[in-house]
C-alpha cells in the first residue's frame, strides 16, 4: 500500500509544480530592479493578469532590458494561501517591489508586509494600502473606459438592445458594466442593456451561453468583462454581433468584430511607483489608472472599419472625460 | 416582467442553451456511470476532460481537422483511463485520492502544454452546427432540437446506447455484477480487473470527448482551467442519476436548463440579485437529491479495492 501512496503523492507533488512552473528565476546581479508579481489568472489571458504582465514587459523595454529590470511571476494563483505563500518567498527572496495582482490577495498581503519592512509590495485593484508604510495601492477608473465603449456601442448598435457579460458583481468588473450602462442611455436613452452576471471568473461555457442568450434577446452589440469572456467572443463573432472589450487589446480573438477594448497600461503607476522606491519611499501612496493619465487607453482594432463620425464621436468622449466635462454618474 | 419568461423567443432560447450546455456533462458523466457501475470512483474526470479539451484544440488549430482533433482528445483520455486503472485495480490505491492526482495532473499538464506549445488564446473554426432534413424545420422544436453541432447530438445518442449496453447485454452484466459483488463476479470467472480496466478506459476516453465539446464544438477556443469544475459536477450527475444513463440526463438536464433559465432571468431584467440567480442550479441540484436520496443505493463495491482471497 505505501508504494501506492508514494507513486499518488509524486503524481500531486509533480502536477502541482507543472502548474506553477510559469515563472523564470535568474540570479541577480546587484544594482538591477527586481520585480515579482503573482496573480490570479494566466498571463495571457487576454484580460486581468494579462494587463500587468504586459505592463512589465513594457516597464522592461523603457529601462533597458532585463539587465536592468527583472521580473518574475506566479501565474493562476487562483488559490490565496498558495498566493500569500509565494508572495511571502518573494519577499524573502530580497525583490524590491512584490505585486500581489488580485484584490482578493489583500489581508494576506497586510498580514505579510509589516514581516519584510525593507521590502515594497504593490496590491490591487484597491484604494487601499491599509495605512501601511510600504504598501501601494493601484486600481483603475474602469467606468471611463466604460463609458467611451457604451457610446460606441449605443451608436453602433441598430436593434437598440445591448448585452454585457460580467464576472460577479464587484470591483472593477462592476466598475466598468456601470460606466458601460451610463454611456449607452447618455447616447440612447430609450436603449435597452441587458447585464448578466454569471458568477464567475473561469466558466467559459457559462459565459459563451451568456452571449447566445442576449443575442437571442436581440442584442446586435456585445461587451464583456475579466477572462472568461474568451467564449462569449466567439458567439458573438458567430452571430455577427459587435464586440468591446476591456483589460486588455481583444482584437485578435475576432479582428471582424471587436471595435475597441479599454486597455490597462499599469506602466503609468508602475513607473511613479519605481521612482519612490529608488528615491527611499516604499509605500503608502495609491494610484488610479484613467484615461487623463494615460493608465487607460482605448485601443481601436486597425481592422474594424470604424465610420469617422463614429471614431469623431469617440474621441470628443474621450476628451470630455480627460478634461472633466463629462461626467460618470454611478447607481 | 416574469410573463415575458413564457415567450416562445425565450423558452426557444431556454431549451436550446440547456441543451448545449449540457452536452459536456453527458459525456463525462454517461463514462463515469461505467466506472461506478463497474465499483471505481474516478474523481479525475476534470483532469482527462481539460487534458482532452486542449488535446483536441491542439490538434484542430494545427491540421484544421475536427475529426483528427476528437481522435486525439479520445486518445488522451483512454490514456489517462488506462493509467488510472492500472493505480486502482493493480495497486489497488485509494479511488479517491488517486482521482485527485489526476486530476492535478491533467490541469497542471494542460496548462504546461498550452504555455509552451500555444502562448496564447485562440480560435478555431469548430463542428459547424448540422441541421436535420425536414425535422429542423418544425418551429421552435427544429431550432432546439434539430439544429446542433454533431458532439451535441453524439451526448443524446450516448445515452440510450449506454442504457442498452449496460442493462441489456452480457457485458453490461459483468459490469454490474463486478460493482455489486466482485468476489462472486470472480468466482463465476469474470475477470474483475479486465472489466474494471475497460470501464475506466471508457471513462476517459467519454471525458476526453467532454473536454472536446467545449474546445471544438461549443466554444472553439482552449483557455487554460476552462472546464471550470464541470468534471466533478459530472461525478455528482451520477449520484443525482442514481448510477442510471437516463437519470443522469435527467440530472444534466435540470441542472444546465435552470442555468440557461438563470441567464434569462437577468437578461429580462426580473430583479432577482444576480448572486442568488446563479446559485439556483446548485440550490435545486441539491434540493432534489436530497428528496431522492433514500430510495437508491450505490454499487455495493464502488470505490472498494478488489484483491482476491486465495
Amino acid at each position: 500500500m505505501k508504494k501506492i501512496y508514494w507513486l499518488v503523492s509524486l503524481i500531486v507533488v509533480l502536477s502541482m509544480v507543472l502548474s506553477a512552473c510559469g515563472g523564470q528565476a535568474t540570479q541577480a546581479p546587484e544594482k538591477k530592479f527586481r520585480v515579482a508579481v503573482v496573480m490570479p489568472s494566466a498571463i495571457n489571458d487576454l484580460a486581468f493578469s494579462q494587463s500587468m504582465y504586459d505592463a512589465l514587459v513594457r516597464i522592461q523595454k523603457e529601462m533597458g532590458g532585463p539587465d536592468k529590470f527583472e521580473f518574475v511571476y506566479s501565474e493562476n494563483m487562483f488559490v490565496v494561501d498558495d498566493a500569500a505563500a509565494a508572495i511571502r518567498d518573494y519577499a524573502t527572496q530580497g525583490y524590491d517591489l512584490v505585486i500581489a495582482h488580485g484584490s482578493q490577495y489583500g489581508s494576506s498581503l497586510q498580514e505579510i508586509a509589516p514581516d519584510f519592512p525593507k521590502t515594497s509590495f504593490a496590491w490591487g485593484t484597491t484604494a487601499d494600502t491599509f495605512g501601511q508604510p510600504n504598501i501601494f495601492a493601484y486600481e483603475a477608473a474602469s467606468q471611463e473606459g466604460g463609458y467611451v465603449n457604451g457610446v460606441l456601442a449605443a451608436t453602433l448598435s441598430t436593434s437598440d438592445v445591448i448585452g454585457v457579460v460580467g464576472p460577479i458583481e464587484t470591483g472593477d468588473a462592476k466598475l466598468y458594466v456601470d460606466g458601460f450602462k451610463a454611456g449607452v442611455l447618455a447616447t440612447k436613452p430609450n436603449a435597452t442593456v441587458n447585464v448578466n452576471y454569471i458568477g464567475s471568473f473561469s466558466d467559459t461555457a457559462l459565459a459563451a451561453e451568456a452571449a447566445n442568450t442576449h443575442i437571442a434577446a436581440g442584442a446586435d452589440v456585445l461587451t464583456g468583462t475579466a477572462q472568461m469572456v474568451v467564449g462569449a467572443i466567439g458567439k458573438a463573432q458567430e452571430a455577427n454581433a459587435l464586440w468591446f472589450g476591456t483589460q486588455s487589446n481583444q482584437s485578435s480573438l475576432a479582428p471582424k468584430i471587436v471595435v475597441a477594448s479599454q486597455v490597462y497600461h499599469w506602466e503609468v503607476a508602475l513607473r511613479e511607483i519605481i521612482s519612490l522606491i529608488k528615491a527611499g519611499t516604499l509605500g503608502g501612496k495609491s494610484f488610479t489608472a484613467n484615461l487623463a493619465n494615460g493608465g487607460e487607453v482605448i485601443e481601436f482594432n486597425p481592422d474594424y472599419t470604424l465610420s469617422a463620425d463614429a471614431k469623431a464621436l469617440a474621441d470628443k468622449t474621450i476628451q470630455g472625460i480627460k478634461d472633466g466635462s463629462i461626467t460618470i454618474t454611478l447607481p | 416582467m416574469i410573463s415575458d419568461l413564457l415567450s416562445v423567443t425565450v423558452l426557444i432560447g431556454i431549451l436550446a442553451s440547456g441543451i448545449r450546455l449540457a452536452t459536456p456533462y453527458l459525456y463525462a458523466a454517461i463514462g463515469e456511470t461505467f466506472g461506478q457501475k463497474s465499483g471505481v470512483l474516478n474523481l479525475g474526470v476534470e483532469g482527462q476532460m481539460l487534458l482532452g479539451s486542449f488535446a483536441a484544440f491542439y490538434v484542430t488549430f494545427k491540421t484544421g481537422n475536427l475529426w483528427l482533433g476528437l481522435l486525439t482528445a479520445m486518445l488522451v483520455g483512454a490514456l489517462m483511463g488506462l493509467a488510472m486503472a492500472y493505480v486502482t485495480v493493480n495497486l489497488h490505491a485509494q479511488q479517491g485520492i488517486s482521482g485527485i492526482g489526476f486530476y492535478l495532473f491533467g490541469l497542471g499538464m494542460s496548462e504546461l502544454l498550452f504555455q509552451s506549445l500555444m502562448g496564447s488564446v485562440e480560435t478555431i473554426q469548430g463542428f459547424p452546427k448540422v441541421h436535420i432534413p425536414f425535422l429542423s424545420d418544425i418551429p421552435g422544436i427544429g431550432e432546439i432540437f434539430f439544429s446542433q453541432n454533431a458532439l451535441v447530438y453524439g451526448a443524446y445518442l450516448l445515452v440510450p446506447l449506454a442504457w442498452f449496453v449496460l442493462n441489456k447485454t452480457t457485458l453490461g452484466l459483468k459490469i454490474r455484477a463486478v460493482g455489486e459483488n466482485p468476489d462472486a463476479a470472480d468466482s463465476l470467472g469474470v475477470s474483475v480487473a479486465r472489466v474494471r480496466y475497460f470501464t475506466i478506459i471508457l471513462g476517459g476516453t467519454l471525458s476526453g470527448i467532454a473536454g472536446a465539446s467545449l474546445s471544438i464544438a461549443l466554444l472553439n477556443v482552449f483557455q487554460q482551467g476552462m472546464t471550470s469544475g464541470q468534471g466533478f459536477i459530472a461525478v455528482a450527475l451520477v449520484y443525482f442519476g442514481a448510477w442510471r444513463p437516463v437519470g443522469v440526463l435527467g440530472g444534466a438536464l435540470l441542472f444546465s436548463l435552470v442555468n440557461s433559465l438563470q441567464l434569462w432571468i437577468q437578461v429580462l431584467g426580473i430583479p432577482i440579485p444576480s448572486d442568488i440567480a446563479v446559485m439556483m442550479p446548485y440550490v435545486l441540484t441539491i434540493l432534489v437529491l436530497v428528496a431522492t436520496v433514500s430510495r437508491v443505493r450505490a454499487p455495493s463495491a464502488l470505490s472498494k479495492p478488489f484483491e482476491r482471497e486465495d
